[in-house]
């Protein structure tokens, strides 16, 4: 890893107001966590949250930058050398898609938290890492990157060829 | 004079009572079969295509770039007033299958964009929510009987269960036929969802797929054939 080499970290909650998340990246803690597995950057994406993270620029430490939304998340996913996500499944696919490390936040405060579920079966697959808020600084210290398995994207044929067959369609 | 009214109620109520209740179980046998045998060159099924936010659409959008598009058309993608992403998704997607720019217009007509009232905003209240979902129901009735769809596609949305049931009522009544396809969100691992659940239970759904084994183990009826993201 060269002193120059720019490791960045998008944190993105998607449409939602994740305040718990954008509070714990921000958090010395985390960001000290992050140093020590040598990212530079961390870029928060914090939709319509009300918490704004302090931006912070220079040289010796993590530098620190937000913004609200952006139409194509996607490009700062490229980007980035790790992303922390909200449980959204759009976010959770698009991220293994591209190929990406992933740390997805379970937000707690939701009232119908089925989203928890995607989160944790893709974590035992060992697809990606799974936390809390809280247990967010631990999942990073401890988290080891060549453990992830890579994500072999879903298939619609099955399904269309079943709905082919009931309406007794040639299977081509 | 009252009387004669009253008498001919008496009996022919019994009677309408009864043929209901046969047509009803006679849809019933034919759910999960095709009603019609199609000809080999059949001209195109009219589809509804239900979409939703929360990753619903983009799930969709796989398995409507999956479909032979001349069997499945036109379609006809549904979602709620609310959601603006959605339509413009399927919408780019549709004009992404035109190579030229004069196909444009053609390509419109097989593909139709319709918004549908929801019958519930978050956090509305309890008493307005009764009229509105009046108005989603009748709407929702105005779609499907202007469209009259032959297949119907769905994932989950709340806005799907008002669409599948005003569908199955009007099979009993006679007065269309659709097929309907739902596949239970990928976010769904444990449980099914509200929608999923009430479809699998009433058992309107022709075929129910869901995107987890685990889910099928739980929901014997279901079908499990893979992922779509």
């Amino acid at each position: 890893m060269g002193d120059g080499e720019r490791r960045m970290v998008f944190v993105t909650v998607g449409t939602t107001c994740f305040d718990a998340l954008a509070k714990a990246v921000d958090s010395e803690l985390v960001n000290e966590a992050l140093l020590q597995k040598g990212y530079t950057h961390l870029l928060i994406q914090m939709g319509r949250g009300t918490y704004v993270p302090s931006k912070v620029t220079g040289n010796s430490t993590l530098q620190v930058d937000y913004f609200t939304f952006s139409p194509s998340i996607a490009d700062y996913i490229r980007e980035a050398s790790l992303v922390i996500s909200h449980a959204g499944s759009g976010s959770i696919f698009e991220t293994l898609r591209l190929s990406k490390p992933l740390i997805v936040v379970v937000n707690e405060d939701l009232m119908d938290n089925h989203q928890s579920e995607l989160a944790e079966e893709l974590a035992e697959r060992k697809h990606l890492f799974c936390a809390h808020p809280q247990t967010l600084q631990k999942t990073i210290e401890a988290m080891d990157l060549t453990a992830l398995q890579p994500y072999v994207p879903g298939d619609a044929k099955p399904v269309v060829t079943l709905i082919n067959k009931f309406f007794g369609f040639p299977v081509d | 004079m009252g009387l004669d009214v009253s008498m001919a109620v008496c009996y022919a109520l019994p009677v309408l009572v009864s043929l209901l209740v046969v047509r009803f179980a006679y849809v019933k046998y034919c759910s999960g079969h095709p009603h019609l045998k199609l000809p080999a060159s059949a001209a195109g099924m009219r589809c509804l295509i239900v979409l939703g936010s929360g990753g619903h659409t983009a799930e969709m959008v796989n398995v409507v770039s999956t479909l032979q598009k001349d069997r499945y058309t036109p379609r006809y993608y549904v979602a709620a007033l609310t959601d603006n992403m959605s339509l413009q998704k399927a919408r780019v997607y549709e004009l992404s299958l035109v190579q030229r720019e004069v196909d444009k217009e053609k390509a419109i007509e097989n593909a139709q964009f319709v918004q549908i009232y929801r019958s519930r905003e978050v956090g509305q209240s309890y008493f307005t929510s009764i009229a509105t979902t009046l108005l989603a129901t009748l709407h929702t009735m105005w779609i499907i009987i202007r469209i009259r769809p032959q297949v119907i596609l769905c994932n989950g949305p709340g806005t799907c269960i008002p669409l599948c049931v005003s569908s199955f009522v009007l099979k009993v009544l006679g007065l269309g036929w659709s097929s309907i396809f739902y596949i239970e969100s990928i976010a769904r691992v444990k449980k099914l969802s509200l929608s999923g659940l009430m479809l699998y239970k009433l058992r309107i759904a022709d075929q129910f797929f869901v995107q987890w084994p685990q889910l099928q183990k739980k929901y014997p009826r279901a079908c499990y054939a893979g992922r779509l993201m």
